[in-house]
């Protein structure tokens, strides 16, 4: 079977080589290379009249936090965002790509972006990259016919939701949301809740910290709420103020506006051979 | 630490337990509603049981994302050929078309599928699609991992011919049977009935399947004595 697949012409599409590779250098004992990860806890839940999505706002690389205040909650379109999990990269690139395919859309078609269209593009998305793409994402919005919230998989499968958890943090957050859950919140008991869901992920997920985003979607309108609880200032500042030893160079910064020293032509000719 | 993270991102399959049978002028088809990555429970009212057509369900087990993008493909197949027939699809068509995306890409995809669905000129017919794509059209048949138990089951209980209340009550009856016995089954029961009048949905929660050897009754959650305004203070 394996000769077949040698002397066979490659016929396109993602070629899953150096992903077996990389299988196999990890079984003799190669150290995977550190990524940027989102520990994460990211929720959202559905109420009265729309969505609310919520997430922390710590990065990871390995066991050290390298963004203590990254943002999780992307654009896709003015009425759906996409709150991401798993690899940093991953969700940001995915998230960017089917944002602009969105945007297109609705330049071609000239209506709203739909929920279930972000949808299918992502969940298409992963599937063909049959779970390499490692990006666990929340997705919700309020477009013609209704409210939705759909949690997407890394291997591309979607489930529909009332309210939904993902991330490392997801069963802290999730204990919060069965308990507290029902149909037809208003907008501050459903942020309330958001809030709480996320603080104990925050608070007993070693992957999840720092702040509470909160973007809440309704029809017509939406508000993204960045920062909107901070539950861990910083509580010690040294009196003595930091400063560096007698032998540190401490260089002056100065910014030169370059129009001062350059002569700007505006609106000239066109440039010409 | 790290066990808990592997879990969360393993792939969300369907444990499951999945049926069909053809009873006297239609089908019943009945799936539990549990979807597990590793060992959580990723959402536990999933609704496994998908159209294809007006007249064609079919019931995914195993790999969410591949059954979900298998049922999406034949879906659009299904379209185009209903356009191009004039007339709505066959259940064998559909579920040939099944067969073909499933055989055709069995080393890629881990999905067993049952086919159902009532038409005009076979009436009600079931297909079971199991791993390697072959293709089982069986007056019943059962899929998932909580079927193990439902062999032995199905064998004593089956009978040709039965009315549409009893084919209704006696897939209830399995899927919870499974349910009590197969821990990647669980959550509510949901069925799908498909006759020449159309189809209709039912849901059955958890506290009102039987209960079997040794279960105990669902109790409502401790939390619904605390009111959610002012708890009781914790007294030393």
């Amino acid at each position: 079977m394996s000769r077949f697949e040698e002397s066979a012409p490659a016929r396109g599409g993602f070629s899953f080589d150096l992903c077996k590779r990389n299988e196999m250098l990890m079984q003799k004992g190669l150290k995977p290379s550190s990524y940027l990860k989102t520990g994460t806890t990211i929720v959202g839940l559905v109420f009265q009249d729309g969505v609310i999505l919520g997430a922390d706002t710590r990065a990871t690389e390995g066991p050290i936090v390298a963004d203590k205040n990254c943002e999780k909650i992307h654009y896709m379109a003015p009425n759906i965002y996409c709150c991401g999990a798993g690899t940093a990269a991953d969700t940001e690139a995915v998230t960017d790509m089917v944002s602009s395919q969105l945007k297109l859309h609705r330049f071609h078609t000239g209506r709203e972006s739909r929920v279930v269209t972000a949808l299918t593009l992502l969940k298409s998305h992963l599937f063909s990259y049959q779970g390499h793409v490692s990006a666990a994402l929340v997705l919700g919005g309020v477009d013609v016919t209704g409210p939705h919230l759909h949690t997407i998989y890394p291997h591309g499968s979607t489930d529909t939701l009332p309210f939904a958890t993902m991330g490392s943090g997801s069963l802290a957050a999730m204990a919060i949301f069965e308990s507290k859950y029902r149909e037809g919140l208003t907008r501050d008991e459903g942020v309330k809740l958001v809030a709480e869901a996320i603080c104990s992920g925050i608070f007993n997920d070693l992957g999840s910290g720092s702040n509470v985003d909160v973007c809440v979607i309704t029809k017509g309108n939406r508000e993204y709420l960045r920062n909107y609880m901070l539950p861990n200032p910083r509580t010690y500042v040294s009196e003595k103020g930091y400063s560096f030893s007698k032998k540190t160079e401490v260089l002056l910064t100065k910014i030169t506006p370059l129009r001062e020293l350059v002569e700007v032509i505006e609106g000239g000719d066109a440039m010409e051979e | 630490m790290d066990s808990i993270y592997n879990d969360l991102n393993a792939p969300h399959s369907m444990g499951t337990t999945i049926i069909g049978v053809t009873y006297d002028g239609g089908v019943v088809l009945g799936a539990d509603s549990r979807t597990s990555t590793g060992m959580y429970v990723a959402n536990r009212a999933s609704d496994k049981i998908t159209q294809l057509t007006d007249n064609v369900y079919i019931c995914r087990s195993g790999s969410a994302a591949d059954s979900q993008v298998l049922s999406d493909y034949v879906r659009y197949y299904l379209h185009q050929h209903t356009i191009q027939l004039g007339q709505p699809a066959t259940v064998k068509v559909a579920a040939n078309l099944v067969r073909m995306v499933s055989y055709n890409n069995k080393n890629m995809l881990q999905t067993g599928l049952i086919v159902g669905g009532w038409d005009k000129y076979e009436g009600g017919k079931i297909y079971g699609i199991p791993l390697g794509g072959t293709l089982l059209e069986q007056p019943f048949t059962i899929g998932g991992s909580g079927s193990s138990y439902l062999y032995g089951f199905f064998d004593q209980v089956w009978k040709e011919g039965m009315t549409q209340d009893e084919a209704e009550k006696l897939v209830v009856k399995a899927v919870s049977l499974a349910i009590a016995r197969d821990g990647a089954s669980g959550g509510v029961v949901r069925t799908v009935t498909i006759n020449k009048d159309g189809v209709s949905r039912k849901f059955f929660p958890g506290n009102t399947l039987p209960l079997w050897h040794e279960e105990l009754e669902a109790k409502d959650s401790l939390l619904d004595g605390l009111s959610a305004a002012s708890p009781e203070p914790m007294v030393s």
